[in-house]
Formats: structure tokens, C-alpha cells, sequence
């Protein structure tokens, strides 16, 4: 999975590894109504790094990254993130959504807009950039993804590959200093996949931090600085790759694994 | 094809080109059998149809055509006995009452007025609907104020007599509101340059509003009382269709929000306004709205309907556009939310766009059916082209057996050319923005 993406524009996030933590979770929990989703969660991510998360399904992953953008909210704890707090206050949560980039497993392109118009609206909108320069920035990001020529499209005219690829270069555009990912692959066909990946490698190359709910374990192997694993909404084993996938310690590690590594 | 069945083994190693389908049957007969008579059931169903349109068909163009008086000056040319011949509908009665119609009891030296607001009224639609028209943007603040102004100056005579202390009293409240608005604006830390525009443009678009509503522009006081016919049956939908969406939208809005209060009480005017009949809502506006306001206010008695068919049209509006909201995925909420946009950008810009594309068959249907129910204004006493008809046709001079049928094809007719337009108006947007973006 070599890429061959070079990296002109360095992300913010490159600059200053050694300065405070990018993400902090701290004794973090949160109910849906009387279920439990989220059961003191506390996890440190330091600028730079790249986490994949993973486990079965309803296992609170999801959940877990969403509340750092705060489509969720948390209910008990603390979540700080670039150094701001998630409160109630909607300014701090504008502050926080500005500069955490997102990936959704359905994409969420807006089916109404151009491709361009896609990747434009948001530095228009939020960032107040003058229509020529968003144009350029987005101009940047879709050739980064290797899809200019589809600028003038619509959504719906594009496969599921390209769609992501744009919804990631959509991101970028806001120059994130973190970037979610929520099963970015998940919806895709699987000739897809790859080229979807690819992008996120590139991105992973550059120092962008990244938290990647996923199960793409050669993509967690290659990337990867940590690897989480969840199941009942609690964190239950964090290593790095290479220990996670060579010697899972919680005996549901194991078993998850034997089940996807068949 | 065969090559595959019996094989174990198979690699192509050729593509199949593409071709036509094998050749469809064409021409009319082969479409009717096709179409009309493809079975037993369809055969019949073909001949009882055949049948029904034999009976109804012929006696209708004999009436409203063959058979139709199109000249005369009362009702001997309408009546069989007089006329000498089998008489159907009475044109003739329609053409010498067009102006009654069309005018109502608008004052005869001053109708070129009402022509004046047609006009307006035409210009200001083809502008906003012709989706290739230059620009646009202008042709809203027209629409949305130069054609209001300019129809109330031309329709009533303007002419307002403010006194000078009324203008002492809006050149304070003018410095009031620009100061608020220039201190909010620092409150909030945005731009005060731009606070300061937005107070002088609201207040000079005011100011302007009541200079040329005060200007003595020598025209003739036409009171509401003799406004009439298709003018009113005309001011009436627009007032109510240009008034019931964005008000619709803010409702929907409301019954979605958050907010407890702001959600009950969208959900209380909505449950209520829709709960009782139009003519309720009239008589109410008609007769209770004068009760609510102070004892020297009086509310014109055009006025008050107008208001009840905006409140009423509101309400259906509120809840076409809800069921747009509904529709949206909760993915384009969230993908608006991660990029940082705040509510009213997010609404304004991904989700209302999208939300109003879905249900514009529900909001045309709407129009269509406010365009309609303004002939019930009628029944507090406005004098709209229904009412005119009846009114009419009861003459003495026009006392022709067939008046009655006549009055009423030409109300049908009338309704039926605005209706069908608005319905293929929006079957061609919609079209056209299918074509846009296909899924």
C-alpha cells in the first residue's frame, strides 16, 4: 500500500509533537436513556498520533469518537480537546467542530451541491474565505485526493470510492488538526476500498492525528501508533500494533480477533 | 451462451459487443393492443371508457360551443323562445359582465389602475419563477417590496396624511434602532461597520416605505369596499401564498425545535389554525380581530381575511414543510454539524434546500388549494370573482335559463388556467432539478 502522495502542505499538527495532548477523555460516560453506552472511558491522545479503534458492534466506538466532536454529547467526565472543553457553551463546541475534521461510514456529501461546492461551503461559510481562495484550497485537496476533474459533479454521479475521497478532501479543507473517522470504509464495495485507504495512509503520513474506527487490520498494522479495542461500551485492551495483533492479553481480545482474522 | 452450460472450465475470450434490444413493436396498433386492449379486463374496461366519453363529450362542446350565444345585450338573445333557437351557454352575458368581473365595483375612470397592479403582479412572477431570468436577487426585493409598495399606492391612492410629529417620532426611533444595533453588534464582537449598514438599510427602507405611501401622488382614494372580482380573488392568493411559506417554514422549524416554549407553541397555532374550518377563521378574523386591538384602531375589512387566509395557509404550509424535515437522513445534519456550520447556516444552506426540493408536489398543492379556498372570503363580504358571479347572475336584465351554468364554467375556467399553470410550473422545476443531480 505504498503511496506516492507528496507532502506539500504540512497540517498544523506536524509542527509541535511535543505540545499538549491533541485529545483527552477522562472518566468519560454516557447513557442512551438507561442504557449505559460509554463506561469510563479515559484515553490520551498526543498530537501527531494515530489510533485505530475497533470491536463488535454496539460496543460504543462510534459513540466514543462522536462525542469528541460533540454529535454526542457525554452525560459524566471530561472531554478537552485541542485544549478547549466540551461544554454546553455552542460557541466552545463551533471552536472544537472548526478544527476536528470528520469522515462519515455514509459519506454525507451534501447531494445538492457541486463536488466544488461540497468543499467550498464550510471555509466560505465558517472560515468567512473569500469564494477565490476556498476554490483554490478545494482545488488542492481534490487533486491531493486525485479527483479534480470531478469538481463540477454532483454526489450522486460519483461511485462510493470517489464520494469518500471527496468527503475527505472536504475535511482537509477546513485544515483540521484532527481528523474522525468513522468506519470510512465500511460502506464502500471492495474494489473501493483500497484507494480509500490509500488516502487515509498519505494523511497518516504527514502527522495528521487521527482517531479511525475501523477493521481494517493491515491498515491499523501499517499505521497505526495504538490500537484500542472496545466491546460493552469500555475501553478493554490498548497496545500497539504489533503486541495488540501478536499477543492479545484479555481473553476478548482474543476471541474478537480469531473471529475477524479467520 | 451455450458455450458456458456445458463447460467446467470457461475463460472469455472475446467481448460481447453491445447491441438494440430485439425489435420492439411500433405504430398505433401495435400501441393500442399493446396499451388498450391487452387482455379481457383492459378490453372492456377500453370499450366502457369509449362509452362514458361518447355520452358526456358531445353534449358539453354542444353546450359551452356549438350552441353557445357569444354577442348580444340582455337576456332575449340567451332565451330560446326570443333567440328561435336551442340557446347553451350565454357568453354573451360573461362578455357584457367582464368588467365587473375582472374589476368588481373599482371606480370605471380609475381601473386602469388594477390593470396597473396586474402588470406589476406579472412582471414581479415571471422574474421570480423564470429560473433563467437576470438577476434574480433583484428580482426578489422587488417582489418582496418595491410590488407590495408600488400595487398599495397604486390600488388605495397612498396619499397618507402623517402628521409632523409622527416624523419627529420616527426620526428618534430610526437613531434608537441604528444605536441598538450598532451596540449589539459590538456585544457580539462582530463587525460594527456592518451592524451600522444593516440599521440605516432598515431604517431607510422603511423611511422610503412611508415617504411614497405619504406622497399626495394626485390619485384618486379608492376605498376596499369596492375592490372586487378577480383583483381580489388575485391580491388574495398572492398575499396568502407569499405570506404562507416563509411563515410555514419558521412554524416547522418551531415544532422541531428544542426549545419547549418555542415547540408548544408552534404545535398550538398549528393543531389549532388547522383544526377549524377556513370560514372560521374568517368570520373570527372578520369579526374578533377588531375586538383584540385598542378601540381607536380599526383594521380595513380587506385586511382581515387577508390575515385569516395567511394564518390559515400557514399552518398547512408548517406541516408540508415538516414532513421535508423528516425526510432528511440524519447524516446531513451531522456532515453540516462536523464542518462547524451553525444552525441557521445549516438549515439555510443544506438542510431547508434539500427539505423544500422533496415536497414541492406538497407545497404546490398547497397553493393550489389556497388559491381556490379564497373564494370563501365571500362569505364576509368580499366581493371576489365567485361572489361577483353570483351577484351576476341574478340580473334581472340577464334572466336567461342557462345564466347560471355560464357564470359558473367561467369561474371553473378561471381557476382551472391558474391551477393547471402552477401544476406544471412545478412539474418542471421539479424536472429540471432531478436532471441536476441524479442519485
Amino acid at each position: 500500500m505504498a503511496t506516492t502522495m507528496t507532502a506539500q502542505h504540512i497540517p498544523a499538527a506536524a509542527v509541535d509533537p511535543q505540545a499538549e495532548a491533541a485529545v483527552q477523555m477522562i472518566d468519560v460516560h454516557k447513557w442512551y436513556g438507561e442504557f449505559h453506552v460509554l463506561r469510563d472511558i479515559n484515553l490520551n491522545v498526543r498530537r501527531g498520533e494515530r489510533i485505530v479503534i475497533c470491536g463488535p458492534s454496539g460496543s460504543g466506538k462510534s459513540t466514543m469518537i462522536r462525542c469528541i466532536n460533540r454529535l454526542e454529547e457525554h452525560q459524566k467526565g471530561r472531554i478537552i480537546v485541542d485544549g478547549t472543553e466540551l461544554t454546553n457553551d455552542l460557541k466552545r463546541i463551533d471552536e472544537v467542530r472548526r478544527d476536528v475534521g470528520m469522515v462519515f461510514q455514509h459519506f454525507n456529501l451534501f447531494p445538492h451541491l457541486t463536488i466544488l461546492e461540497n468543499c467550498t461551503l464550510a471555509p466560505i461559510w465558517v472560515k468567512k474565505m473569500p469564494r477565490k481562495e476556498a476554490e483554490e484550497v478545494a482545488m488542492h485537496y481534490l487533486t491531493r485526493v486525485k479527483i479534480p476533474e470531478q469538481a463540477n459533479k454532483y454526489p450522486g454521479q460519483l461511485s462510493g470510492g470517489q464520494q469518500q475521497r471527496v468527503a475527505i478532501a472536504r475535511s482537509l479543507c477546513m485544515s483540521p488538526k484532527i481528523m474522525l473517522f468513522d468506519e470510512p470504509t465500511s460502506a464502500l464495495d471492495p474494489e473501493m476500498v483500497k484507494e480509500v485507504l490509500d488516502t487515509m495512509v498519505g494523511l497518516a503520513d504527514e502527522g495528521m492525528t487521527m482517531l479511525c474506527v475501523t477493521h481494517e487490520m493491515g491498515f491499523a498494522r501499517q499505521v497505526a501508533d495504538r490500537v484500542i479495542f472496545m466491546d460493552y461500551g469500555q475501553i478493554v485492551e490498548m497496545n500497539t500494533p504489533d503486541e495488540f495483533f501478536r499477543n492479545p492479553q484479555h481473553e476478548r481480545t482474543r476471541l474478537f480477533l480469531s473471529q475477524i482474522l479467520h | 451462451m451455450s458455450t458456458t452450460v456445458d463447460m467446467f472450465r470457461y475463460v472469455r475470450d472475446e467481448n460481447v459487443e453491445a447491441s438494440p434490444p430485439p425489435n420492439l413493436a411500433r405504430g398505433p396498433i401495435a400501441w393500442m393492443r399493446e396499451n388498450l386492449f391487452s387482455g379481457p379486463f383492459n378490453t372492456i374496461l377500453t370499450l366502457v371508457v369509449l362509452y362514458l366519453l361518447y355520452v358526456s363529450i358531445p353534449p358539453l362542446v354542444e353546450f359551452l360551443f356549438i350552441n353557445a350565444v357569444w354577442t348580444g345585450a340582455d337576456r332575449d338573445a340567451c332565451r330560446a323562445e326570443t333567440a328561435g333557437h336551442p340557446v347553451g351557454a350565454c357568453w354573451a352575458f360573461v362578455i357584457d359582465k367582464i368588467n365587473y368581473f375582472v374589476y368588481g365595483s373599482y371606480p370605471a375612470t380609475e381601473r386602469w389602475r388594477v390593470d396597473g397592479f396586474f402588470a406589476l403582479l406579472a412582471i414581479g412572477v415571471v422574474w421570480l419563477l423564470w429560473l433563467r431570468a437576470p438577476r434574480r436577487d433583484l428580482g426578489a426585493v422587488y417582489f418582496f417590496w418595491l410590488f407590495p409598495l408600488l400595487s398599495y399606492i397604486l390600488l388605495t391612492g397612498g396619499n397618507w396624511d402623517f402628521r409632523d410629529s409622527f416624523w419627529i417620532g420616527f426620526i428618534v426611533f430610526s437613531i434608537l434602532l441604528v444605536a441598538g444595533i450598532a451596540l449589539a453588534a459590538r456585544a457580539l464582537k462582530t463587525s460594527m461597520r456592518a451592524g451600522l449598514i444593516v440599521g440605516i438599510g432598515i431604517v431607510a427602507v422603511i423611511g422610503i416605505t412611508l415617504a411614497l405611501v405619504e406622497i399626495d401622488w394626485g390619485l384618486e382614494h379608492v376605498p376596499t369596499a369596492l375592490w372586487g372580482g378577480i383583483l381580489v380573488t388575485l391580491l388574495v392568493a398572492t398575499v396568502g401564498i407569499v405570506f404562507s411559506l416563509p411563515f410555514g417554514i419558521l412554524l416547522a422549524l418551531g415544532r422541531r425545535s428544542k426549545l419547549p416554549v418555542v415547540r408548544l407553541a408552534s404545535v398550538i397555532f398549528i393543531e389549532f389554525v388547522r383544526g377549524v374550518p377556513l370560514i372560521t377563521v374568517l368570520i373570527m378574523a372578520n369579526t374578533m380581530l377588531p375586538l383584540f386591538l385598542p378601540g381607536d384602531m380599526t383594521v380595513d375589512r380587506l385586511a382581515r381575511p387577508l390575515v385569516g387566509v395567511a394564518f390559515f395557509a400557514s399552518a398547512y404550509m408548517a406541516e408540508v414543510v415538516r414532513g421535508g424535515l423528516q425526510a432528511m437522513p440524519k447524516g446531513q445534519y451531522e456532515g453540516a454539524m462536523s464542518l462547524g456550520l451553525n444552525y441557521p447556516q445549516m438549515m439555510i444552506l443544506i438542510i431547508l434546500p434539500q427539505a423544500l426540493r422533496i415536497v414541492i408536489p406538497g407545497i404546490v398543492n398547497t397553493f393550489i388549494g389556497l388559491f381556490k379556498d379564497t373564494s370563501l372570503v365571500a362569505i364576509v363580504g368580499i366581493f371576489d370573482l365567485v361572489k361577483t358571479i353570483e351577484a351576476s347572475r341574478i340580473d334581472p336584465n340577464w334572466a336567461a335559463p342557462t345564466i347560471s351554468y355560464t357564470g359558473y364554467a367561467f369561474a371553473a375556467f378561471f381557476y382551472f388556467i391558474f391551477c393547471w399553470g402552477m401544476s406544471r410550473y412545478s412539474l418542471g422545476v421539479e424536472r429540471r432539478l432531478a436532471a441536476g443531480q441524479r442519485h
